[in-house]
């Protein structure tokens, strides 16, 4: 593959998250107003704020670590990006596919919210810190269900002989339900509801806003950020709900449905990406959408204990049924 | 780091605030270890206003005292007034008001409960809560023309009756809200979230409550029996037998947590529900006022010399104007209003301390605060932080009564 092509399919699948993210958030916005029986913004509203905050001032506090707090926002877009670049789009192998796995990913999920915490420290405000602060704890307490829920999947896959460990692509090729056995599926079902209760925290949705925390903290770490830089907190925030998504599908359900319509070629591509789009919003429309308006915000320390103890027990119990799986299988 | 307390100033104007207070939280990690409250920001010295008006304009005054006690404020007054001057007022007239009282508590604890499910970031029951609280101010809208300040009650009576075509409509409300109340404690009592966020928060313990004299749901929530319309009963609320709402009609013992207080308040408009039901039962025929022409009320209470209390259960708690007429003169001589949140502003002390910073919104909330029914005094040398003692206080207003007493103005 060329330096050029890969270079024209990178702008292409960043500019396309780019936008899907913003239209999904259109779509998560006006679904749960009518959830609340409200009318709701319209669908493009993202878009307008996005624009609007482009064109507004960009204020850096007196007390502000001026460079952090303004390189914080550019890292956060760069990294929740990048993520795009390494899951596959339905039919279409990821961009980088071959340069990065899982673990990569994992990591480059974890960046925009230390980006965050970093700038909320920066900015020199008291909220922004106790946001900060916050936000820090959250890493630390989703970090590691997420881990195992990832790892245990891809670790499966692996010892299947499906492609390089940990690879991504190899994951999209090779749907691992109906190649384990009983055990092997109770555990993939346990990891797959570990993951989705994780997408919410690391998406800081209800329940989980906590480092944002509107009513608590009035908006904690994002209280100093304006103009430019909110707009760029707030794509990197789109596109990382959209990575999120993207990446429960990738590994729960990379299912497409142009074999059972008999289409072939270019067709089969075009419905199959249109199916994946609306996996991912259906991820996002569970994990994200209702959740955000079923629930109260919890506290920090009653979010810590629930992913350290019960989250985290689930999915070790999810990780040893599908090694028992693998025993018993082999 | 455990040993290092730092400060996080909460308001004069901030999210988690309705109105403008402010506080300064001392803060160890997520920890409160102290607050230190700063009200006074509402003050807009209403009583002195009072002071250079006749009575009927004090009414109104009184109604825009808070946007949400609009109903309390005017008859409290009007309670007092008529003591001074010696007014009888019609049982009609009694019940009418009552009946207005009423209508004001269930959509002040809605008000509430809404506020309070935003305070958690649980915005859905926000807009639930708010949407079917519309009904209620439709009724007032019908019955008395303004979703609030409704110059409803006059000295000697009230100003509008409810005629036998608005009965009907009265009555669907009562039933909508009866048809809603079990979903509504559905939705706020048995939620999980909602009980991980507000178990066990902001205590008062009833020690506390009794000895910080804590009224209202505040109060009752920490299990106090306690309810003006119970305890020394005013208008008609004697007769209808009114029973101080804790927690235990909800078959639970009293912890004094922001959660028994949700629990008080969302009985409470159960039982203002059951109130106005009598009401419209056993509400007699006859006269609503004792002086339908207000020249001739006006020069009577010219005529009127005394000293008179009102106290009246608004949905915060106890409300008491304290007013002193002189003959010959129009205007009041003194005009004292307690606003409930002035009792309840202590209480947040002990509710406070070893919280989380994420409790401070729900633990404000739960006293359901009204700054500007509050705010009598606001410290304006603000070159130094100064605070004024007691003694100080004291020796001040003695001043100014002097001062009043020589016919000259409160400087």
């Amino acid at each position: 593959m060329s330096a050029l092509h890969l270079l024209w399919q990178g702008a292409a699948v960043v500019v396309g998250g780019g936008i899907l993210g913003l239209v999904y958030k259109g779509f998560d916005r006006k679904l749960a107003a009518r959830m609340q029986s409200r009318i709701g913004p319209p669908l493009r509203q993202p878009f307008l704020d996005v624009g609007k905050l482009l064109v507004k001032e960009s204020v850096v506090p007196k007390d502000a670590v001026g460079w952090l707090f303004r390189a914080m926002p550019f890292l956060a877009v760069v990294a929740s990006f990048t993520v795009l670049l390494y899951l596959p789009w339905g039919p279409f192998p990821a961009i980088l596919s071959g340069h990065g796995d899982a673990i990569l990913v994992l990591y480059l999920l974890a960046v925009p919210a230390l980006a965050m915490a970093l700038g909320g420290f920066a900015s020199g405000s008291p909220l922004a810190t106790v946001g900060a602060q916050r936000e820090i704890v959250m890493l630390m307490s989703y970090e590691f269900p997420l881990a195992v829920a990832v790892v245990g999947v891809v670790w499966r896959l692996a010892t299947l002989g499906g492609g390089p460990a940990f690879s991504l692509a190899a994951i999209a090729a090779v749907p691992l339900w109906t190649q384990v056995g009983p055990l092997g599926v109770i555990g993939l079902a346990i990891l797959a509801a570990c993951l989705l209760i994780v997408t919410p925290a690391e998406l800081s949705k209800i329940p989980f806003d906590i480092p944002e925390a509107e009513t608590e903290i009035a908006g904690g770490l994002m209280v100093e950020y304006s103009g430019t830089y909110l707009a760029l907190f707030y794509l990197a925030d789109a596109a990382k709900t959209i990575a999120m998504a993207a990446l429960v599908v990738t590994l729960f359900a990379p299912y497409g449905i142009a074999g059972l319509l008999g289409l072939s070629g270019a067709g089969a591509q075009a419905v199959d990406l249109a199916f994946h789009l609306v996996k991912i919003f259906a991820v996002m429309f569970t994990a994200v959408t209702t959740v955000r308006v079923a629930m109260a915000r919890l506290k920090v320390d009653q979010v810590a204990r629930g992913f350290w103890l019960q989250i985290t027990a689930v999915a070790v119990a999810g990780l040893v049924l599908l090694v028992l799986d693998r025993m018993v299988m082999g | 780091m455990p040993d290092q307390v730092y400060e996080i100033p909460i308001g004069p104007i901030h999210p988690a605030l309705k109105e403008p207070i402010r506080f300064t939280f001392k803060v160890e990690g997520e920890r409160i270890r102290g607050v230190d409250i700063r009200p006074g920001f509402a003050h807009r010295g209403i009583e002195y206003m009072g002071m250079k008006r006749n009575l009927i304009q004090v009414l109104y005054l009184s109604e825009r005292i808070c946007g949400i006690c609009s109903i309390s404020h005017p008859i409290t007054l009007t309670l007092a007034v008529e003591r001074a001057a010696g007014i009888e007022v019609p049982p009609r007239a009694q019940y009418l008001r009552v009946i207005f009282a009423e209508l004001e508590r269930v959509h002040s604890h809605l008000l509430w409960a809404g506020v309070a499910a935003h305070e958690l970031g649980f915005d859905t029951l926000l807009h639930l809560t708010w949407k079917v609280r519309e009904k209620v101010l439709d009724l007032l809208e019908e019955l008395s023309g303004n979703r609030i300040d409704y110059a409803i009650p006059i000295y000697g009576g009230v100003r509008r009756d409810i005629t036998p075509e608005q009965v009907p409509q009265v009555e669907a409300m009562i039933r909508y809200y009866r048809g809603l109340l079990d979903e509504l404690l559905d939705a706020f009592l048995r939620d999980p979230s909602v009980e991980a966020r507000t178990r066990g928060v902001g205590v008062l313990a009833p020690e506390e409550a009794d000895s910080l004299c804590a009224v209202g749901p505040t109060a009752r929530a920490s299990g106090l029996a306690k309810d003006v319309r119970q305890d020394r009963p005013y208008l008609v609320y004697g007769d209808l037998g009114v029973k101080a709402i804790t927690p235990r009609e909800w078959g639970l013992e009293p912890r004094g947590d922001v959660y028994d207080k949700a629990v008080v308040r969302l009985l409470e408009v159960g039982q203002s529900l059951d109130l106005i039901e009598r009401c419209l039962v056993e509400m007699p025929e006859g006269e609503i006022t004792s002086f339908p022409k207000i020249p001739a009320l006006l020069a009577y209470l010219k005529k009127a010399d005394g000293e008179g209390l009102g106290w009246h259960e608004a949905p915060r708690g106890e409300v008491i104007h304290y007013i002193r007429l002189e003959a010959g003169v129009e205007e009041p001589v003194v005009w004292k209003v307690k606003a409930p949140t002035y009792s309840n502003l202590m209480s947040w002390v002990p509710m406070f301390v070893d919280q989380e910073i994420a409790d401070i919104p729900i633990i404000a909330a739960s006293i359901d605060p009204c700054m500007c029914c509050m705010d009598r005094v606001h410290m304006v040398d603000a070159s130094s932080e100064a605070m004024v003692q007691k003694e100080e206080l004291l020796r001040l207003s003695r001043a100014k009564t002097e001062r009043i007493c020589r016919g000259g103005g409160p400087a």
